[in-house]
């Protein structure tokens, strides 16, 4: 059901951890509905991510997509790391099932959460970020039968 | 060879060789049609009656007590639509529980769209039903009570014995999923005021496709698929022969296998659940302790997601079954869970594992030691438990 790009990140996450006196931390979903992601950033001065670090309580999925959204984001400026969409990683990780796409855009919300913590804490704007939603979840059509 | 162990029985079952032996001789050899007038239509009929016969004895019941079917969930739609239909004159109530099978609920969600009425009992934190709640739900206008005998998330054994006494003195009629049940544990129609009971073939080492009704003599119920007059014109199509020979022979190897098949897997179950409650922090047992089907296992761990477990224990080569909502589809977790009284959060870490009489001491061991490093590694990466951590420094 998962690529092998998906199972991949799964088996073998990438940055899992933490980051002590981060840059920006950003918490997004939530346990009832089965996912919760932590992203860790580490800016340096000239605003680019050194380091990018997380947590993921969840499914096979949202460790991958949690996994993949780090790797796109370090080493990128803020604006860049704006540009990481959850169509992005979700390609980066040659797509997930449509049960799964909402992984992707908690993965997205995750870094947009961490990158607006960052900006509150410095006090600074950044061009296109909104208050991040904390809570991501998919309304699913009831089916009729 | 790597590793396999096969502990999703309540899922599906491997089919013994005995019974894809017995199986054969009817693709290929007597494939006549049962209701034909020549030999080779006898031989068929003749199995099938034999079939029948085997389960009705595990049953206590009759002969012509029994009805094939294509399967359990097939069994539970014509028990609740076809008996809906043929007692609407008496009154359209029926009571059921919010653990049953989706087989029931979703049946019963389509006749309250028929115009019935449908109490869903809640059950305690064993997943019991409450007896002193089905004697209140009960109304004058009852005419169907379906609590299924064993649950096939957490394994609790409904009371279905003291369940069939209260519904025989009210006259209504009563109706058990014991598709999970059925050649584990027990079961006496007569004993028990059973009217109505589905099983299934595949969830006792028998061919999948295959199911049963039993219906009580003298319970009117319509026919649910109509054309020839096969099953006593009460299901018609060309009988599944092969599946129900194969089904006899489940059923006549569970009968005699039980005593010591179910002492077996219910030694090796308590001893999973012992090893993985004492070596497992934050883990639960979820459903009845000795209530419970022989061959179940059910836990919650906390601080972890279902998926991601199931997967790690797929890559150890090891199969099981999660109520988590990534596994269904849907962002809720088990209903049965849910129903138990358990938060959202832990639901969605459970594991079930079932086990047969081929599961071994040495595959537990495998199992609950892999268990252990999966489940430490996911905490490892879950956010939950870092704030528990930090919390409780």
């Amino acid at each position: 059901m998962y690529s092998e790009k998906v199972m991949d990140h799964f088996q073998h996450p990438r940055n899992v951890g933490e980051i002590e006196n981060a840059s920006g931390v950003g918490t997004v979903g939530n346990a009832k509905c089965g996912d919760i992601m932590r992203i860790y950033l580490d800016i340096d001065e000239n605003q680019v991510i050194r380091d990018c670090k997380f947590k993921t309580f969840g499914c096979g999925a949202a460790v991958a997509t949690s996994s993949m959204a780090t790797e796109l984001v370090i080493g990128k400026t803020i604006q860049e790391a704006m540009e990481v969409t959850n169509k992005a990683v979700m390609e980066a990780l040659d797509g997930l099932p449509p049960v799964k796409v909402h992984c992707s855009l908690l993965a997205e919300e995750a870094i947009h959460a961490a990158l607006w913590d960052y900006a509150e804490k410095h006090g600074i704007k950044i061009e296109g970020l909104e208050k991040p939603k904390t809570d991501i979840s998919e309304h699913e059509e009831e089916e009729e039968y | 060879m790597d590793k396999f162990i096969y502990l999703d029985n309540a899922a599906t079952t491997r089919v013994l060789p005995e019974v894809a032996e017995a199986m054969m001789p009817f693709f290929t050899e007597h494939y006549g049609n049962a209701s034909t007038i020549y030999k080779l239509g006898a031989a068929s009929k003749e199995a099938m009656t034999g079939a029948r016969t085997q389960i009705a004895q595990l049953l206590g019941a009759k002969t012509e007590e029994i009805y094939f079917t294509a399967g359990g969930s097939e069994s539970d739609n014509w028990a609740l639509k076809a008996t809906a239909e043929a007692y609407a004159g008496k009154g359209r109530h029926i009571i059921t529980s919010k653990i049953e099978h989706h087989a029931i609920l979703h049946t019963c969600e389509w006749l309250e769209k028929h115009g019935f009425e449908v109490t869903y009992l809640d059950v305690d934190e064993n997943g019991q039903v409450r007896l002193e709640d089905l004697k209140a739900a009960i109304r004058p206008d009852t005419i169907l009570i379906s609590i299924m005998f064993a649950n096939n998330e957490i394994g609790t054994i409904e009371p279905i014995r003291e369940i069939g006494e209260i519904a025989h003195e009210k006259g209504i009629l009563f109706h058990t999923d014991a598709v999970q049940a059925f050649g584990q544990v027990p079961i006496n129609v007569d004993e028990m005021h059973i009217d109505m009971l589905s099983a299934s073939g595949h969830k006792l080492h028998g061919p999948k496709g295959i199911g049963v009704l039993y219906i009580r003599k003298g319970v009117k119920i319509r026919s649910f698929v109509h054309g020839g007059a096969q099953e006593r014109k009460r299901r018609a199509g060309t009988e599944n022969i092969p599946g129900i020979v194969g089904l006899g022979k489940a059923v006549e190897i569970a009968g005699r296998t039980m005593e010591e098949r179910t002492a077996y897997e219910r030694e090796l179950r308590d001893y999973l659940i012992d090893r993985v409650l004492t070596e497992i922090p934050h883990s639960r047992l979820n459903g009845h302790r000795s209530e419970r089907l022989p061959n179940n296992a059910n836990f919650c761990f906390r601080f972890i997601e279902g998926e991601s477990m199931l997967i790690m224990l797929d890559m150890a080569g090891v199969c099981g079954s999660s109520g988590s909502a990534c596994t269904s589809g849907s962002l809720d977790p088990s209903h049965v869970l849910l129903a138990i009284g358990l938060p959202h959060e832990i639901a969605h870490g459970s594991l079930r594992l079932t086990l047969s009489e081929e599961t071994t001491k040495e595959d537990i061991d495998y199992t609950v030691d892999n268990l252990k490093r999966i489940i430490e590694n996911l905490r490892s990466m879950s956010p939950l438990y870092e704030d528990f951590v930090k919390k409780n420094q």
